[in-house]
């Protein structure tokens, strides 16, 4: 990416610049906010498809099917919301360029988060169903692996820009897009999980 | 590293040999950043997927034009018009009406150097090639012969286990390029405008962009979540859509329609957009009802994501469901008849310079128009009961998509090919271009409504006799459309080597893209674009001065 100056000679000279997107704001935030609409639409997909077989079963879950835990998923629901309220601090924190807290805010956040996947991967290993065993189990095992998956990717970019922030100067004077991101992406994986929670385990 | 381009004041802008396509040729295949460079890589790349389409068209009519299935076999057959149908799609239409001229005219039109996200703009691109790949070679295990829309059971306890999963893979990946695409497209045209540049001052074909754009956002992973809920059915024994296992083979096709139907209005919306710049340059007048055809595009965005089940009427569905769809289906032809409408209006009384962009431009309107009478047909659920699965879908969904969208598709490349290569077209191969594609396109597709009004069913390679003649008919007319693209493929690769250069604005349009050099530079203009008129303007004073001023000083 290129721009153009005239120097003293009134000579157009083309220089290559460091990066090219000097012409106009930042506008990633903008640009991942619309990219996780499209994730939701996935997720509203996958929804739609369970409440509709849902819908026309004569009997939901299908007969034989071993009744959900509801306490471990419920408590895993809290730390997945607190971390949310956690990771927002982490949001505060660089705003005022205070690294030092993002750093501690983040390590709680992933902890909580890393908390979250193993009281599901613990949950996996202890249900009486598996992927195959019959629809509402697939469905099951689809919707919350696929948000398991995301929340996998989130702890990885948290994990990624908490590492990043110890580099001299990392997220300071306003550059913070890489926290931001990170804090966007996890409320969305924690509003998923809050819908998917209801529809599977209470109503 | 720097280079450094001396401009004495008065003189002609002077465009450095880095543009010829001998030297640059190399850039086209490299990882470029540059949205031009990408257009153009889109473009070419789905032109080429175009041709094995194309190809694979020819050999299915070739078995067509006799009864009997003689030609190959009947497994090689279903997978023959299952790739058709993907490639074209997938590969063709959808990718070169977003990233081929979404990306190169964009930046252009709205005064920016590039898109918003440049490296998520290549990245998208470089996923089609691979793509695409991955989905021809099927051809050598056993293609997916369910037909492009892969309804379960048949795709799940299909033979052509690998096929299909390696057709599924192919799709999500080409659903993720078009759904990045889409997201650099938002932000460009909501957060990049030039200053002075608001909502209802920039070019129709950004309005058209944009409400593609938010069709592909929502869309587009739905269809993923069929592929997924799908692809587990075929491998992992999960019963999703088998109704032996319990599960409802209809919920696929509601998955799979919720994004097949927006699907086609991103085929044409683009093209809507193109024709909305093409009339008013080549008939000379101002575009009729601006904000008309800008609304339009909107509301057939927001009607679009409620009117898929029309594709489902036979499928069970219940009768208050289809009344709902068949209502709101007949609906979306308002918009759609405004723009129409306006288009005439635009024409009328025009100064019509009756030249290759103009020629497809009033040939996309009339053979869209016929596509989307037989579509009013279809909407109604009585009418469609008797002609689903017949060749009249098949006669309907040709016109509006090669018709409609491809015929426009060469409109955009006659009109922007000066822009983009520095080269005249030749006109007289164009004009026989159109001729012979006018022709052949209707002598294939317009008997196939009396074959589906007959009864004639659809995805067959055997028919009963008694449509043979007609068969004889369209299978001419396809052979006729084959040979009708090598006058466009040799123009077009003669022009661009040794053609006759281009002036910045052989048209003289009024949008910005015709404010800088064709090709442009890098960064699109020398120094700020500037902005002096409407996109329309034309015959207004200010206009006049401006576009006297835009005259190439040569």
């Amino acid at each position: 990416m290129q721009s153009a100056i005239t120097d003293s000679n009134q000579n157009l000279v083309i220089t290559e610049a460091a990066h090219g997107h000097q012409d106009h704001p930042d506008l990633r935030v903008f640009g991942l906010i619309i990219f996780l609409c499209s994730e939701g639409m996935l997720f509203l997909g996958l929804f739609a498809a369970y409440l509709t077989f849902r819908a026309v079963s004569t009997e939901w879950p299908p007969a034989g099917t071993p009744e959900l835990e509801v306490m471990l998923p419920a408590v895993n629901t809290v730390i997945l919301l607190s971390s949310s309220f956690v990771i927002h601090q982490a949001d505060h924190a660089i705003k005022k360029d205070d690294i030092k807290a993002v750093r501690w805010w983040f390590l709680l956040t992933f902890i909580m988060g890393a908390t979250f996947l193993a009281g599901q991967v613990y949950e996996y290993q202890h249900l009486e169903f598996g992927l195959t065993s019959n629809l509402f189990a697939s469905t099951f095992y689809v919707l919350t692996g696929f948000h398991g998956f995301h929340v996998f990717v989130g702890l990885t970019l948290i994990a990624i820009m908490g590492i990043k922030s110890f580099q001299k100067g990392a997220f300071l004077g306003g550059k913070h897009y890489g926290i931001e991101a990170a804090s966007i992406y996890w409320h969305f994986v924690d509003i998923i999980w809050v819908v998917l929670f209801l529809m599977l385990y209470i109503l | 590293m720097t280079q450094v381009i001396a401009q004495a004041p008065g003189a002609e802008s002077f465009e450095p040999d880095q543009n010829s396509p001998k030297s640059n040729w190399r850039e086209y295949f490299s990882f470029s950043l540059d949205h031009k460079v990408i257009g153009i890589q889109y473009l070419v790349t789905t032109f080429f997927f175009y041709l094995i389409g194309g190809a694979l068209a020819s050999v299915i009519r070739a078995e067509l034009a006799t009864p009997d299935s003689d030609l190959v076999a009947p497994e090689l057959y279903n997978g023959l018009f299952t790739i058709h149908g993907t490639v074209m799609i997938f590969l063709w239409i959808v990718p070169a009406v977003t990233g081929g001229f979404g990306n190169y005219l964009i930046p252009l039109m709205i005064g920016a150097r590039d898109m918003a996200f440049p490296k998520l703009n290549a990245i998208a691109f470089w996923m089609i090639p691979p793509a695409g790949v991955l989905l021809i070679s099927s051809f050598f295990y056993g293609p997916s012969s369910t037909g492009w829309t892969a309804y379960p059971p048949l795709s799940i306890l299909t033979d052509q286990h690998v096929g299909q999963a390696v057709w599924i893979a192919s799709i999500i990946i080409l659903g993720t390029s078009s759904i990045l695409g889409a997201v650099n497209f938002l932000v460009t045209i909501l957060a990049m405008r030039m200053p002075g540049m608001g909502m209802f001052d920039m070019p129709l074909f950004c309005w058209s962009m944009l409400s593609t754009s938010g069709l592909v956002l929502i869309a587009t992973p739905v269809l993923a979540g069929a592929m997924i809920l799908l692809g587990f059915d075929l491998l992992a024994g999960t019963a999703f859509f088998n109704p032996t296992g319990g599960g409802n083979p209809v919920v696929y096709q509601h998955l799979f329609w919720f994004y097949s139907h927006p699907a086609v209005y991103v085929m044409i919306l683009p093209v809507f957009g193109i024709i909305s710049e093409i009339l008013p340059v080549h008939s000379r007048k101002p575009i009729f009802g601006y904000k008309a055809i800008a609304y339009s595009s909107i509301i057939i965005c927001v009607l679009g994501l409620v009117v898929w089940a029309h594709h489902m009427f036979t499928s069970g569905t219940p009768n208050w469901l289809r009344i709902f769809f068949m209502i709101a289906t007949l609906l979306v032809a308002v918009p759609t008849g405004i723009k129409v409408f306006s288009w005439l209006a635009t024409l009328w009384g025009g100064k019509l310079r009756l030249e290759s962009p103009l020629l497809f431009a009033m040939g996309f309107i009339s053979m869209f128009v016929v596509g989307g009478l037989s579509g009013v047909m279809l909407g109604s659920v009585p009418v469609d009961i008797h002609l689903h699965d017949t060749y009249f879908i098949v006669a309907h969904f040709h016109y509006v998509l090669f018709g409609g969208s491809v015929f426009g598709i060469y409109a955009g490349i006659y009109h922007w090919f000066p822009k983009m290569t520095g080269k005249m077209l030749n006109e007289f191969w164009g004009k026989v271009h159109f001729f012979l594609t006018f022709v052949g396109f209707n002598l294939c597709f317009l008997p196939m409504h009396l074959l589906g009004l007959q009864g004639m069913p659809r995805r067959v390679s055997q028919y009963d006799p008694q449509f043979a003649s007609i068969n004889v008919i369209c299978t001419i007319g396809a052979f006729l459309l084959a040979i009708s693209t090598f006058p466009f493929l040799f123009n077009a690769i003669f022009s661009w080597i040794k053609g006759e250069k281009a002036t910045d604005n052989p048209w003289n349009g009024l949008t910005l893209e015709w404010t800088t050099s064709s090709p442009p530079i890098v960064e699109n203009w020398h120094g700020d674009p500037v902005l002096t008129t409407g996109p329309y303007d034309y015959g207004m004073e200010y206009a006049h001065e401006a576009d006297l001023l835009a005259e190439p000083s040569a």
